[in-house]
């Protein structure tokens, strides 16, 4: 139980308050409309149907406040750097940007439907009311009128019209449609399905985004949900209610005057839309300052390296940056880890052959004659992750599957530039690095990187700083045959490095053990990239392993996530 | 973009107005409204294009993944053939359903979302896409064994080489070993 809330606790709180917030605003706004005295003429006609299209409404402001905020990544990081005095938790919880914000897109999703269906029954039964098929008070209300000196209640003011036309002849109806419709389109077209195999429908979809907001903010701006006013003298509902025919004429019952509500929703929407437009902007300024091209090397196996200078560029380990290259789509942008240390002078990205972009990026690169310049690029970013608390750990795992073992290029490099120079900020006197992929092919150049570290620290001696296993998960008998005829040599036949390959997954009772054992009183932090089940699986190893005692050892979980 | 399956997309769009239009006909039948007799047909068309568009189709390239219990949906929907497999049938009978939605406005979302999706159907059907029922593959798929491992061995077992078979002088404790099939000549 304690190792549970170690890992999980922060998060789970943040999300109780949001939950108590969506909850508390929801109850407020429903008792405020379904109790309040100026609505007891509505309530007459719609009963609580106002409240409870009301009551989503205001959860739905909060929430698309909520929304923008996420995904402002420029913000996010900024937030990062000035969070360093407080704490590992607390930084950890702005990786999980994403989570929340399709959390808050649920809650939008959810409560859009029920304000929705709400609205659908107020416009039915106003509809009913306006025609006269409820009682006298309900038709007496539904018939005053926006002329000399009444005002209306009921927002239909036709007997010739039909729910449908109203609904396309208000500014919120029509607002309220195309709306709901951009947020559907949004919804069906970042599902896993879609968003995993066709980014581009995604992003492009996505960018509904404007329209929805645009929608949000002038949808109450017709002021059609009216509240009863105080006259002079006032109007008692309650005594008036049934001398329809003396109103106007007796002393107490002035005709009732109503008024349409103040929108409200742009004060909610404001400032995150601000927000947003600055970090598209920042995204814009980055794109247009000059990038240089340091060196272009083909790795085998179609990777391709790229070393690049740009003024002012400052990094951090494992982040990464965004790249978009005009010549091939003006538009698409993608993140790709730096596999340069920050003590380097340039940055440099490995990019593998995967879909479209990279395909044309790297056949673009292979057709340049020697020596010249690559394509132009825009390059946006670092953006941060949690591999910057590598160094804060005095004993670091690092987990590393298939393609995730680039940000750890990144990490080693320069742990070991720190090592050399005896950097103080390098709390870390032990790495394990678990290196997991199916077969080596794509990343033969991080197995060189391995195997010049292994050199350098042979060389001073330092052989016991850096433990890493390697661990093939495609091996088949023609690898087992291999490895049995060289049992003997020296070096390993896959990689050539000291360490001897392992075949299948790694066994983490076992690690997590050794490593529990090798180091009795430390804090140990686990950082994984890679795929989500592998993450479930550690996250759970190191609260197995963690030890309430604060003497003894204690395990942290990081994963990293694009 | 060119590689996008438009099919993908046109399927969960379809997926969600089928839901949408199944909600707003139970709130158009609930609610006693005017015209409710659209909302009775929104809820069949709702169950109606829910239950066709369920089963996903495979993809040309790469992995398909299957919704949840999708098994007894795909053979409904394949024993139509050519009906379900074209994407222009679908096109238009998405279209042909939408339209008596829109005569309700509890209905008129999902008339629209299933316009929608007719649509991304329709440029599905123009870039030559197609709906292939999602099937468990089959298990000979795995190389066929031979008879022969059924049987016990014929031969003894593989020795080391003979440089290893060899007896060391230096070390005659250690070389003696005791042969577990007799080895002296048959003197019979």
């Amino acid at each position: 139980m304690g190792n549970w809330i170690i890992n999980h606790g922060l998060s789970s709180f943040i999300l109780l308050v949001w939950m108590a917030i969506n909850i508390f605003l929801f109850l407020w706004f429903y008792f405020f409309y379904d109790l309040g005295d100026q609505f007891f003429y509505t309530r007459h006609i719609l009963g609580s149907a106002l409240a409870w299209a009301r009551a989503p409404a205001a959860v739905l402001n909060f929430n698309c406040l909520l929304i923008l905020l996420p995904v402002c990544r420029n913000l996010l990081s900024l937030i990062r750097g000035s969070f360093m005095c407080c704490g590992r938790t607390m930084r950890k919880q702005l990786d999980k940007n994403i989570s929340f914000h399709k959390l808050v897109a649920y809650m939008i999703g959810l409560m859009t439907a029920v304000h929705t269906i709400a609205h659908l029954l107020n416009v039915e039964w106003y509809y009913n009311s306006r025609l006269g098929e409820y009682d006298d008070l309900s038709t007496a209300l539904s018939s005053l009128d926006d002329s000399g000196n009444t005002t209306f209640l009921n927002p239909i003011r036709s007997t010739t019209t039909t729910p449908t036309l109203l609904v396309f002849t208000t500014v919120a109806g029509i607002t309220g449609v195309i709306i709901t419709l951009s947020l559907i389109l949004m919804i069906t077209s970042s599902m896993e399905v879609i968003r995993r195999s066709y980014f581009e429908v995604f992003w492009f979809t996505h960018h509904l985004f404007i329209v929805f907001f645009a929608g949000l903010v002038i949808h109450g701006a017709g002021r059609i949900v009216r509240s009863q006013t105080t006259t002079n003298p006032p109007h008692n509902a309650t005594f008036c209610k049934d001398r329809i025919d003396d109103w106007g004429k007796i002393q107490e019952c002035p005709v009732p005057q109503f008024a349409g509500g103040f929108p409200q929703t742009w004060m909610w929407v404001i400032g995150p839309m601000i927000l947003y437009v600055c970090e598209r902007l920042l995204r814009f300024i980055r794109y247009m300052q000059t990038v240089k091209y340091r060196k272009i090397v083909i790795r085998p196996s179609k990777v391709l390296e790229l070393q690049l200078v740009k003024n002012g560029f400052k990094m951090d380990v494992g982040q990464y940056v965004f790249l978009n290259c005009p010549a091939i789509s003006q538009l698409e942008w993608h993140p790709f880890t730096m596999t340069s240390a920050p003590e380097e002078d340039f940055f440099s990205v490995h990019i593998r052959s995967v879909g479209d972009w990279t395909q044309k990026l790297i056949s673009i690169v292979e057709q340049l004659p020697e020596g010249a310049e690559g394509p132009k690029m825009g390059v946006d970013g670092p953006f941060g992750t949690a591999s910057e608390d590598v160094f804060d750990y005095e004993v670091a795992m690092l987990v590393g599957a298939g393609i995730g073992v680039t940000p750890f290029a990144s990490i080693l490099k320069s742990i070991w530039y720190k090592f050399k120079d005896s950097n103080p900020k390098l709390r870390t006197r032990k790495i394990y690095f678990y290196w997991l992929c199916r077969e080596t092919h794509a990343f033969e150049w991080f197995a060189d990187l391995l195997q010049l570290l292994e050199r350098e620290m042979e060389e001073r001696g330092m052989g016991s700083f850096l433990t890493y296993k390697l661990y093939l998960t495609g091996w088949d008998q023609s690898h087992a045959n291999h490895v049995m005829v060289h049992a003997d040599a020296d070096t390993d036949v896959v990689t050539g490095l000291k360490q001897k390959t392992n075949y299948g997954r790694p066994n983490w009772d076992k690690e997590f053990e050794q490593v529990r054992k090798e180091n009795p009183t430390s804090v140990v932090g686990t950082f994984l990239c890679g795929p989500a089940v592998l993450a479930t699986v550690l996250s759970k190893k190191c609260v197995k392993y963690t030890d309430v005692d604060p003497r003894k050892t204690k395990f942290y979980f990081n994963k990293e996530n694009f | 973009m060119g590689k996008i399956e438009w099919a993908m997309w046109a399927n969960e769009q379809s997926l969600a107005a089928g839901l949408i239009l199944l909600t707003g006909g139970i709130v158009g039948v609930a609610g006693q409204f005017r015209d409710w007799e659209f909302a009775a047909y929104a809820i069949a068309a709702g169950v109606f294009v829910c239950l066709l568009e369920y089963p996903r189709g495979k993809r040309n390239k790469g992995t398909s993944v299957e919704r949840t219990g999708q098994y007894c949906f795909t053979v409904c929907v394949k024993s139509f053939g050519p009906l379900t497999r074209n994407y222009y049938v679908r096109a238009f009978l998405h279209a042909a359903i939408c339209i008596p939605g829109g005569f309700l406005l509890a209905t008129v979302l999902g008339c629209v979302c299933l316009g929608i999706a007719s649509l991304i159907y329709l440029a599905a059907a123009i870039r030559g896409e197609q709906w292939e029922p999602i099937l468990p593959s089959k298990e000979s798929a795995r190389k066929p064994v031979g008879e022969s491992i059924k049987l016990p061995p014929q031969n003894p077992p593989p020795r080391p080489p003979a440089e290893m078979r060899r007896k060391r002088a230096e070390d005659l404790e250690a070389a003696a070993y005791v042969n577990p099939i007799a080895v002296t000549a048959n003197d019979d």
